[in-house]
């Protein structure tokens, strides 16, 4: 007899929220602000493929063929040489992050490369921020084969041809796992729609009951499934809005590849969206006033940032974080994001992720609905 | 058919034994009420009595911690969505949404009710209410007295058969607050219920029956005149010049209860009659001023049962 949602009320609701949207353009204003302020911060500012790196090269000769290496170093754009110190020095300088990369030419080194015996090379990197050196070191690999080319066409036989007369050894200091680049601006966008959306829903709640329009509301028959849908609805679209700037901004401005399906990352965004919006929504229950709900999604935003794997590689997280992380929406998501746009992953790929994200979505969505009162007790 | 159910169904609101606890504060203590169908009941007390509270808890905002009853003959307990759809009840405080224009505001509350003919309903209520050429305008901006109206119109827009009032009359000017009285009266003919909260006298001599409440608990009900011959109060009218200013000289004097200038008008009153006489006699001999016994008025009763009971929660 009692229906658990009428489609009249649910739409009063929506209507109503909407026209709240409109009216608040500082809120609306913001929440497009918001991921365009994030995406130039994180895109530009964080560069993901810097040029001319300090470079501090040490070599205890100086032939054709070091300074033939040098050139092609430099060639390459991403090097840019700034001391030619001894090697003590340069480890120190690499230490205290004077030089991003330390490059020692070992002794007897020409004398080596035209005996054949392939002599090695040893870059260090600073990986502290393994973003910053990944396409210098990519464009190592090319340095290898084709920079003494030319040198040493007359110095030995055609036989060895193939094989690169020399090797680079790379040491990746301080940061051995090596996150892929790209990783920031995908990243970006769960993010930005965990932050907004947790606020936004825990704000529309608490602000009805911050002016008493809350005892108006209640006073009639409305029912919780109706207030939930109605105030989280308008924000998925908000959302959907969001996603589309930094996905277009990612693919325009900071060339991000586009592998794999937007149709499936539509999809797996609704269900981390909806995720949100439950968080939000039950921190609205609890708040009892709108600054305790911008405290409480911090609360909630901080870890997801920290432990999610945006911040840090989460294989380099402890066990206890990882457990932690796993259970976040965000970590889910930014393995979603990153599989689909960069890998090009499909449906199977993500399937255990967007299981993920359903398991919180289910347990949120369970207490913000226990949670909410029909009554001001 | 037996007659008891008949009789308890002629009863709008049927409660006994209500209690709200706040923080080990029983606001509201032991609250019973009986109101019949197309009655206006006044809900007077002193601020922070427990009026809102107990509006509240008979709307189904609030449950009660103890006691149990009946609204338009539904449990007030397990049937609050029902009893929902046939009340109306407007706050204290002004709660339709300020943002939204007062158009939005009355379709808001049309649809949550489910009505039909919404957008003519609306129409109507606003063209009897003055407001159609303003509707849309923002909520926010219209001023106080006109918020009172339209929370008022909202209200009833769905067409309750029990109206819950608090205050709604606050900052009304005197014409308005004449046509809403009348308005009442006009629904309270058709059968609706209402119970009004309010601190003027005057609207509460136009309720068919009030109900004093004061510290929680209930102190007073009944007619206007019922009550004030309950309250064993004896009241002496000084009338003459400088009449109004015995009332600081006589009040705290033993036998007066209350001492209460209305313009040059005294108004003493007193429990104990000869107490109350004796208090008095200096001021009657060799001043310009005429005594005379005089029915208390509902305000001294109050004033009277409010000065008994004491702290009031502040
Ligand atoms: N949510 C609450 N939590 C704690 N105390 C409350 C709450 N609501 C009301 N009270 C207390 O209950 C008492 C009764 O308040 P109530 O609002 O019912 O009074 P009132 O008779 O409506 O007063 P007024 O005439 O000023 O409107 C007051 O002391 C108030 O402080
Ligand atoms: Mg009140």
């Amino acid at each position: 007899m009692r229906r658990l949602l009428s489609l009249t009320r649910l739409g009063a609701m929506l209507m109503k929220e909407f026209n709240h949207m409109r009216r608040d353009r500082t809120t609306l204003g913001m929440m497009i602000g918001v991921p365009l302020i994030q995406l130039i911060l994180f895109g530009y500012a964080i560069n993901t493929d810097p040029k001319a790196l300090p470079t501090a090269i040490y070599s205890s000769e100086s032939t054709a063929y070091t300074r033939s290496f040098t050139a092609a170093l430099v060639n390459t754009g991403y090097f840019e040489i700034v001391s030619q110190a001894d090697g003590d020095d340069v480890d120190r300088m690499l230490t205290r992050g004077q030089v991003q990369f330390a490059v020692t030419i070992p002794p007897n080194f020409s004398r080596d490369l035209v005996l054949g015996k392939r002599p090695e090379i040893l870059v260090e990197a600073d990986a502290t921020d393994p973003v910053a050196t990944g396409s210098a070191i990519s464009a190592l690999q090319q340095i290898k084969a084709t920079a003494l080319e030319r040198d040493l066409k007359g110095v030995s036989g055609s036989p060895r041809e193939p094989a690169p007369a020399f090797d680079i050894i790379v040491h990746r200091r301080y940061n051995p796992e090596n996150i892929t680049q790209y990783n920031i601006v995908p990243g970006l966008m769960g993010v930005v729609l965990t932050m907004t959306l947790v606020m936004i829903t825990g704000l529309a709640v608490t602000r009805e009951r911050e002016r008493g329009t809350m005892e108006n509301l209640l006073s009639m028959p409305v029912r919780p499934a109706e207030v939930m849908l109605g105030k989280i609805t308008p924000y998925v679209i908000v959302g959907y809005v969001q996603a589309a700037i930094i996905l277009i901004a990612a693919a325009f401005l900071f060339d991000v590849p586009v592998e794999g399906s937007i149709a499936l990352l539509s999809l797996a965004t609704i269900f981390f969206m909806i995720a949100n919006l439950a968080v939000g929504f039950t921190f609205s229950t609890i708040a009892q006033n709108q600054l305790q709900a911008v405290q409480m999604t911090f609360f909630f935003f901080l870890p997801s940032l920290l432990l999610s794997g945006f911040m840090f590689p989460f294989r380099g997280m402890p066990q206890w974080a990882q457990v932690l992380g796993e259970a976040l929406p965000l970590t889910h998501f930014l393995r979603i994001a990153r599989g689909i746009l960069l890998k090009g992953s499909g449906f199977a790929d993500i399937a255990a992720d967007i299981l993920g994200i359903i398991a919180f979505l289910i347990v949120a969505v369970a207490i913000a609905m226990s949670r909410y009162r029909q009554t001001l007790d | 058919m037996n007659g008891a159910p008949e009789l308890a169904s002629d009863l709008a609101i049927d409660v006994s034994g209500l209690v709200k606890i706040f923080d080990e504060r029983r606001v509201v203590d032991d609250f019973s009420l009986q109101i019949p169908k197309g009655k206006i009941f006044g809900f007077l007390g002193p601020n922070g009595s427990g009026k809102t509270t107990t509006l509240r808890m008979l709307c189904g905002l609030l449950t009660p911690d103890e006691g149990a009853g009946t609204c338009l003959g539904l449990d007030l307990r397990g049937q609050a969505p029902l009893i929902k759809r046939q009340t109306g009840y407007m706050t204290q405080k002004f709660s339709l949404y300020e943002d939204l224009t007062i158009r939005e505001n009355l379709e808001f509350v049309a649809r949550l009710y489910e009505m039909d003919r919404r957008a003519e309903r609306v129409e109507e209520a606003l063209k009897d209410l003055g407001l159609w050429g303003r509707r849309n305008q923002q909520t926010g901006t219209l001023s106080g007295g006109w918020k009172q109206r339209l929370a008022l119109t909202a209200c009833i827009l769905h067409e309750p058969r029990l109206l819950l009032l608090d205050e709604p009359t606050a900052g009304v000017d005197p014409k308005a607050r004449r046509e809403f009285w009348d308005e009442i009266h006009t629904l309270a003919g058709k059968g609706i219920t209402v119970l009004v909260s309010t601190h003027y006298m005057d609207e509460a001599e136009r309720c068919h029956e009030i109900v004093y409440i004061a510290y929680g608990k209930l102190l007073a009900s009944g007619t206007a005149e019922e009550i004030i011959e309950n309250t064993e109060l004896y009241t002496w009218r000084a009338h003459g010049r400088e009449a109004d200013r015995l009332a600081g000289k006589l009040r705290g004097k033993d036998g007066v209860a209350s001492a209460v200038a209305f313009g040059a008008k005294l108004h003493v009153s007193g429990t104990d009659e000869a107490a109350l006489e004796k208090a008095i006699r200096p001021y009657r001999e060799g001043h310009d001023i005429s005594w005379e016994r005089t029915s208390p008025t509902l305000e001294d009763v109050f004033i009277h049962l409010t000065a008994g009971s004491k702290d009031n929660f502040a």
